[in-house]
């Protein structure tokens, strides 16, 4: 394991293939939340540190506590991630939500309801199933689930700024609203996967 | 939202189908949607695992009412999702290892699908037995039908195929970009346009 391979998996992970245009997890935020671009980067910075926080300690219950006790009762406790999963981040999203609350209140009101809702965001579980099935080390977790966070801020920034543009713009009635913003997803993709090019 | 107490079960099953359409209209459940339409195959399996979560979770959620309290009801529904998830994927790995490979990680992104979670809070929660599973069968249905649609137009285009078997004539240039991630955002923004050209025709004045 070398600090080259781990900035490669960085790069892959927030550009190459970004989990929102790529792996199209996050995108019911990435269409709800992406209007203003301060907004969008307030959800996007929140998102990073869940996403980072679950992935890493999604990792320790599987790697410290599932399996080695499921080898010593003699069963394959797999089938538990998924509840184990969705209550860590759960847990994780509110531990965030108090914490906000408490130290700065001034976010705590800006994100109002986008907050609870970052349980349902499926980047964030995504992830920490994706850190699973490629069975990633402790340090790679940390690496993948940070760098996803980082791409899925990159992508919600930057719709949010084209879409603080279409509103000047004549868009036909039938397509006002999500399909506009899926056609601008589309193009959006299109262009990140150019990064691919950087992995050879 | 057509979801007023008065409404029959019938009607309820009916707006799930269209009027109500989760993909189409109301544009929950957006992730399994561009994921993993690149082929008929693969939009079917998604759509019937999601229907057999929606209907069982909306069963549980319609007997447990009278107990949930309002506070911890997101949490109650989320693991209750996660259960039927878990039986679904178990199950899927059992019988149709192919597919499940394939769709990987997006079984147990079935659940934090905001359709089934939606449909807990809006429905069931508050309905009865039959009314809840009239609901999630509506939904589930429409869920299916709006992935097969996109299943089809993607598969056709990008790799000239329907269900695996090749239907389109032999100089046909396939369009890979359909198959590619891109390709989902451009089908569903058409697909979703067309429908709203629709319904802005059929109801003049009425609201997209």
């Amino acid at each position: 394991m070398t600090i080259g391979s781990l900035i490669m998996l960085f790069i892959g992970a927030a550009l190459v293939n970004n989990l929102v245009l790529s792996m199209f997890l996050g995108i019911c935020p990435f269409l709800g939340v992406s209007r203003k671009v301060n907004m969008a980067f307030g959800m996007g910075c929140a998102v990073t540190f869940v996403i980072t926080l679950s992935g890493v300690v999604t990792w320790l219950i599987v790697h410290g506590v599932l399996v080695p006790l499921g080898g010593r009762i003699g069963l394959d406790l797999s089938f538990l991630k998924y509840v184990i999963f969705i209550a860590v981040i759960a847990s994780m999203v509110q531990l965030v939500e108090m914490y906000l609350r408490k130290f700065f209140p001034l976010l705590y009101t800006a994100f109002g309801v986008f907050l609870p809702l970052i349980t349902t965001n499926c980047a964030i579980l995504g992830a920490c199933l994706l850190i699973d099935l490629r069975d990633y080390n402790l340090l790679e977790a940390i690496t993948f689930s940070f760098a996803g966070g980082v791409g899925f801020a990159l992508a919600i920034t930057i719709m949010a700024g084209i879409r603080e543009h279409l509103t000047f713009s004549d868009v036909p009635r039938a397509l006002q609203g999500p399909g506009i913003t899926l056609l601008v997803a589309a193009i959006l993709a299109m262009s990140f996967m150019g990064f691919a090019g950087m992995m050879r | 939202m057509a979801d007023g107490n008065g409404n029959s079960a019938a009607a309820q099953f009916k707006a799930g189908l269209w009027s109500d359409n989760p993909v189409l209209v109301q544009l929950l459940g957006m992730c399994p949607t561009l994921a993993i339409t690149n082929s008929v195959e693969n939009a079917l399996v998604m759509g019937a695992a999601a229907t057999f979560v929606v209907i069982c979770s909306n069963l549980v959620t319609s007997l447990l009412r009278s107990l949930i309290r309002p506070h911890v009801r997101i949490l109650i529904f989320t693991l209750t999702i996660a259960t039927f998830v878990t039986i679904a994927d178990r199950f899927l790995a059992a019988n149709l290892f192919e597919v499940s490979k394939k769709l990987g990680a997006f079984v147990p992104l079935i659940i934090v699908n905001c359709i089934i979670i939606c449909r807990a809070e809006v429905c069931a929660i508050k309905s009865g037995l039959f009314k809840s599973f009239c609901d999630a069968c509506g939904i589930g249905i429409g869920f299916t039908i709006a992935l097969t649609i996109l299943g089809v137009v993607r598969e056709l285009l990008g790799s000239g195929s329907l269900y695996g078997i090749p239907v389109m004539p032999e100089g046909f240039d396939k369009w890979v970009i359909m198959v590619l991630p891109p390709g989902a955002f451009l089908t569903l923004g058409i697909l979703i346009g067309v429908v709203n050209y629709a319904r802005l025709r059929t109801s003049p004045g009425g609201a997209a």
